[in-house]
Parts: structure tokens; C-alpha cells; sequence
């Protein structure tokens, strides 16, 4: 299975959900945010980081790139795509996502290992996940409060839209401890959490993160 | 998500006014009032230690200045605003058509 990887100007992790398809057994196809065609990919991981310096707002401009355009259009017919971080912000503000990050409300810059419960195991990207299973993954973010009316937020809870919501402590003050939401057909998912740094003993809290890219390629097998 | 409202206009001296020659168009874009401004209790905090107790309340934005070539397309400048200087889930968006 070929699993693009977007870079970004200021995208910084990258390399690191490259080497987690890998670990997981996928193939990598390096993604540049200024091409206008999308190659033949199963699906597309847009990375943490700060593209564009997170200037305007964070993700804005990035959305706006000629590749996201081809993504979008993509996700709209049902390629599976994941956004941690950036990238969840990222589309958010392509549209692909509902509601919106924005400064933490309390200001500081977060970066821990964070509990997250998984409320939907059976997302493209989730499928590996137990139902109810609690996960432990870093969070590093300064932008990565959710937001949206409540009458929204009760929408898409009520449509069962959310993927993992923090346990354990809430690091930037996200409406109802909301980490990560899904696209009606569960096939976008983002998240401000970062899976892809929690793939190895060596490096990571737990390898509780590969589960996110070994779903898709089970998906793409039983598919 | 959140409504999106359409952006404000608002013509001649009402907007913030700058030496020019091009045509000039202010956009001012503010959160939407039900979503918390953390950055704008910053400042209001600020302002309490440094003795302003009249203050009572702050809200941060952003400030655009665009130069527009020939005379501002009112319709384009719109959607300039609400589709990329302002996100309509969290943000209010103002247009300033001051003329030159």
C-alpha cells in the first residue's frame, strides 16, 4: 500500500510519519505541498509542524496549497487521509474537518505524554483500536484547543464523530476534551496527538501510535 | 460549524484611514464572541496589574491593509475576506471600503 507523506514549508514531523508507514508496513510516497497532481496513493498523511509558520492562522494557508486541492478532492471520494497536528489543523481549514483550532487557552505551549481514550475503533485510521481502549501518545502543541458552538459540538457528538478525546487531564482546554474528530464516512480523521512519535520503545512513551497506520493498511487489505 | 456570518461593510469615514495614493481596503477580523479569547484576557490582565481598572474587557484581532488595483471589487474583497483572511467557524470579518 503507497501512503503519501505531505511536506509542507515548516512541516517538522515529516520524516517521523514516513518512518511510522514504514514500521507499520506500508510504502512511503513523499508528497510536495506545491505539486498539482496527486500520484497514485492509497492514502495521504499530512504531518505535525508549522507550515507557513503557522502565519494568518495555523494550517490557513497550507489548505490552499495546489496539492491540497487535489487532496481534497481525493478524501471526497474516499481516500483515507489522517491529519495529526498541523495536519489536523490543516484540515480543518481545507474544510474536510469540522470546527477549528486556536490558541490554548492557557497560552503556553504543551509537550507531554497524554492519555487518550479511542471512541471509534472502526474509522480507516482507528480500526486496530479497541472500542473504549486507552492509548498514550505525545501532545505538543500551542494551537490545539477545538472549538465550535455548542450546538455543533452536540452534533457531532450525537453523530458519533469523535475518535479520541483526552483522558487523564485536557493540555490546551479543547470544548468537552475533544482530540481528534472524523469525517462523516470515517475515512479523514485528525488529531492534535501525535501517533507517529509513539512507534518505538526507544523513542516513544509506548508504540500505542502505530495502530493509526497499521488500520489503514489492514483496511486496504480486507478492502 | 458556527454560522457563518456574512462580512460587515462599511463605507467612507468609518474605517481606519491611511496616507495613500492605490485605493485602500481594511479588513479587521475578530473572533467570534462565544468563542474565548485567552490572548485578549491576557491583555486585559495586563491592564489590571499596570492599574487600568476601567478596562473591562479585551478582545485581540487582526488587521489587514490590502492596496487594490482600479477601483475595489466590493464582491471579490468579500470573499477574500471570509474565505481566506478570516475563518468563518471562529472569526467575525469587517470590510472597510474607505475609498482613495
Amino acid at each position: 500500500m503507497r501512503i503519501g507523506v505531505v511536506t509542507f514549508p515548516g512541516s517538522l514531523d515529516d520524516v517521523d510519519a514516513a518512518r511510522a508507514v514504514r514500521l507499520a508496513g506500508g510504502e512511503v510516497v513523499p508528497l510536495w505541498h506545491a505539486d498539482a497532481e496527486l500520484p497514485a496513493v492509497d492514502a495521504v498523511v499530512l504531518p505535525g509542524g508549522f507550515s507557513y509558520g503557522d502565519y494568518l492562522r495555523a494550517g490557513a494557508i497550507a489548505a490552499r496549497q495546489p496539492l491540497m486541492r487535489a487532496v481534497v478532492d481525493r478524501a471526497r471520494a474516499g481516500m483515507p487521509v489522517l491529519g495529526i497536528c498541523n495536519g489536523f489543523q490543516v484540515l480543518c481549514e481545507a474544510g474536510l474537518l469540522p470546527g477549528a483550532l486556536t490558541r490554548n487557552s492557557h497560552l503556553h505551549f504543551r509537550n507531554r505524554d497524554q492519555a487518550l481514550l479511542v471512541e471509534r475503533a472502526d474509522t480507516a485510521w482507528t480500526s486496530s483500536y479497541a472500542q473504549g481502549q486507552t492509548i498514550v501518545v505525545p501532545v505538543k502543541n500551542g494551537e490545539g484547543r477545538y472549538v465550535g458552538s455548542d450546538a455543533d459540538l452536540d452534533r457531532l457528538e450525537g453523530d458519533g464523530r469523535v475518535v479520541v478525546r483526552y483522558a487523564g487531564g485536557n493540555p490546551n482546554g479543547s470544548s468537552r476534551d475533544i482530540a481528534g474528530v472524523t469525517s462523516a464516512d470515517g475515512r479523514v480523521v485528525g488529531l492534535m496527538p501525535h501517533p507517529e512519535h509513539a512507534v518505538e520503545e526507544l523513542t516513544g512513551p509506548s508504540v500505542d501510535g502505530l495502530g493509526f497506520f497499521t488500520s489503514v493498511l489492514q483496511g486496504a487489505l480486507s478492502a | 460549524m458556527l454560522e457563518s456570518n456574512p462580512a460587515r461593510v462599511c463605507r467612507g469615514g468609518s474605517g481606519p484611514r491611511y496616507p495613500h495614493r492605490v485605493p485602500r481596503v481594511v479588513v479587521d477580523v475578530v473572533l467570534k464572541p462565544e468563542i474565548s479569547d485567552p490572548q485578549g484576557q491576557a491583555v486585559l490582565g495586563a491592564l489590571g496589574r499596570l492599574g487600568h481598572a476601567g478596562v473591562t474587557g479585551v478582545r485581540q484581532g487582526k488587521h489587514f491593509v490590502l492596496d487594490v488595483e482600479g477601483t475595489p471589487d466590493e464582491a471579490e474583497l468579500r470573499e477574500i475576506a471570509e474565505t481566506l483572511l478570516a475563518n468563518p467557524v471562529i472569526e467575525d470579518v469587517e470590510l472597510h471600503l474607505s475609498g482613495s
